[in-house]
């Protein structure tokens, strides 16, 4: 089946990386198909962020995204931008943090920039914790494959905190957020 | 070594398949949206003994590559637009000096800087005539991350075969895209004409195509952009030679176009026939696929040049021909040239493809 993830967000969250390593995640441990694409402008740089992966079973051939499946937004602008008119069956997972919007389809809260300073002692992997949190709201890739994919995209020696990170997600996910 | 999977971005699998054909000489300068392909072979060139440079622009970039060809090697650049325009002049010395080479333009919006990170298929033409004077080149279209790998590869192959520049023309969407792709434990490297020594250098064998004299081999070669005769001497006010010369760098590419077609045939029978290159066939293919009980007919081209115009009468019920491009209608042009119904030419322009509903809906008004 396929599924249309979108992520946004401002420059320098991550936002690019996070559909790399979903996209891969799927494609190298997963053993299905993804194209990933990104807005890629000098807009980009500090501002609105989005970017996207297509994952499927079969082999994806329209490679943009049209109607997402699945949102994950992570600053009110990218919310405004790239998230409003998300269609009324959609799932977003929202950093609570940062947006103040709620749109008209399903949406789980996650104050996932809160949650990686105040748990983990750095907001920069906030975008971890919503990978976390995507796959453990959606399964659109097997928690196996994203950590595998994680280490694989992570700067060395800070395997230990984005693993961290994406396990806070998993768990705020499944409402059980670990102490 | 077995072949692998990875997960990698259009130009970083065009720059390894260009690694992997063996190229070993990469002068370029950067640009967006080709400047990954510099950046990989940046790193990766030197570890192979292979020679990176950073060239100060894009005119000096090709001569660069010009002249690592003449010593053996196989040699590449990368550019977009703007830097594509500059590389003409240079362009029209490696045809007349029949130098292979390998050009990648990542296509972006046009004319000028237009929009640096956005996709088009605006050079078509370009690439075809955009230097000055009569000649034949190859050009290659890929429409995903891994023909990004395969098609360079297969680059190298048919510049030094027919000793002629081979362009890459991609564009944004397949360079930045990242996909699957299975990298081949080795790909096929075939080499170029070999040289007789005593024999005249531009004396060419049956193929039209002389044998390659490379620099450093043991024999003194002169090369030069002037009308030449078989020995290599300038000898640029003979009608005859320069006629004979000409219609040969023609000849020797336009003679092998069955040889070099590189396409795929879906539904023959059809009576309404799309055909594209580059990212929109990626668009063709999802309507063909959303649409099972409808005969839509598809020619998905690789070799966009020379043009397989051969492959049209392919399509016997043919009543029409749809051509979506990321232009004002280049190919189309060219397929109007030899097609023998109409030809509907679905241009794009700004930077997206088309979606597979705006081109069912052309497909379906003509149903």
């Amino acid at each position: 089946m396929r599924r249309e993830v979108r992520f946004s967000g401002f420059g320098g969250q991550g936002i690019i990386l996070s559909t790399v390593i979903l996209g891969r995640a799927a494609v190298m441990y997963d053993h299905k198909y993804a194209a990933q694409t990104q807005v890629y402008g000098p807009e980009a740089r500090g501002g609105a962020s989005m970017s996207a992966v297509i994952i499927d079973d079969e082999a994806i051939l329209y490679p943009e995204v049209s109607v997402p499946d699945i949102f994950v937004i992570m600053s009110q602008e990218g919310f405004e931008k790239y998230g409003a008119t998300a269609r009324p069956d959609a799932i977003m997972i929202l950093d609570s943090t940062l947006v103040h919007s709620r749109p008209g389809c399903t949406f789980y809260e996650i104050p996932a920039t809160a949650e990686a300073k105040t748990t983990l002692g750095r907001d920069i992997v906030a975008n971890i914790v919503m990978l976390g949190a995507l796959v453990g709201y959606t399964h659109v890739v097997s928690e196996e494959a994203l950590k595998k994919a994680i280490l694989d995209s992570v700067p060395k020696g800070t395997e230990a905190l984005n693993t961290k990170a994406m396990e806070l997600g998993i768990a705020i996910a499944g409402g059980k957020k670990q102490p | 070594m077995t072949s692998r999977l990875e997960f990698w971005q259009g130009n970083i699998a065009s720059a390894e398949g260009a690694l992997a054909a063996g190229c070993r000489f990469f002068g370029g300068y950067p640009i967006t949206p080709s400047t990954e392909i510099a950046e990989h072979m940046a790193a990766k060139l030197p570890k192979r003994g292979g020679v990176f440079i950073q060239m100060e622009d894009e005119l000096a970039s090709i001569a660069s590559v010009i002249g690592a060809s003449w010593t053996g090697a196989r040699a590449m650049t990368a550019t977009s637009g703007p830097g594509f325009s500059l590389m003409m002049e240079n362009i029209g010395y490696a045809a007349m000096t029949e130098t292979p080479c390998v050009i990648v333009n990542v296509q972006r919006g046009g004319p000028s800087t237009g929009q640096p990170t956005m996709a088009a298929q605006g050079d078509m033409m370009q690439c075809r005539f955009g230097s000055h004077g009569d000649y034949a080149i190859i050009a290659l279209c890929p429409a995903s991350v891994q023909e990004m790998y395969d098609l360079t590869a297969k680059a190298f192959n048919l510049a030094d075969k027919y000793r002629v520049p081979v362009f890459l023309m991609t564009d944004e969407v397949i360079g930045h895209m990242r996909e699957r792709i299975i990298v081949p434990d080795a790909v096929e490297h075939t080499g170029r004409p070999a040289f007789v020594p005593g024999t005249l250098p531009f004396k060419p064998g049956a193929d039209l195509v002389p044998g390659f004299p490379e620099f450093g081999k043991g024999y003194g070669t002169h090369v030069t952009g002037l009308t030449h005769d078989e020995r290599g001497y300038p000898c640029a006010t003979n009608p005859g030679l320069h006629a004979a010369l000409v219609k040969r760098l023609v000849d020797k590419i336009e003679s092998a176009t069955q040889k070099l077609a590189d396409f795929d045939v879906v539904n023959p029978d059809a009576e309404q026939v799309f055909i594209a290159y580059g990212a929109p066939v990626r668009t063709v293919q999802q309507v063909i696929h959303d649409h099972p009980d409808r005969k839509i007919g598809f020619l998905r081209v690789r070799t966009v040049w020379p043009f397989p115009s051969h492959a049209l009468a392919l399509f016997k019920n043919a009543r029409r021909f749809i051509v979506p491009e990321l232009n004002l209608g280049q190919i189309a042009r060219e397929i109007e040239r030899h097609a023998k119904v109409p030809v509907t030419s679905v241009p794009k322009l700004g930077g997206e493809l088309h979606t597979p509903g705006e081109l069912y809906a052309v497909w379906e008004a003509g149903a």
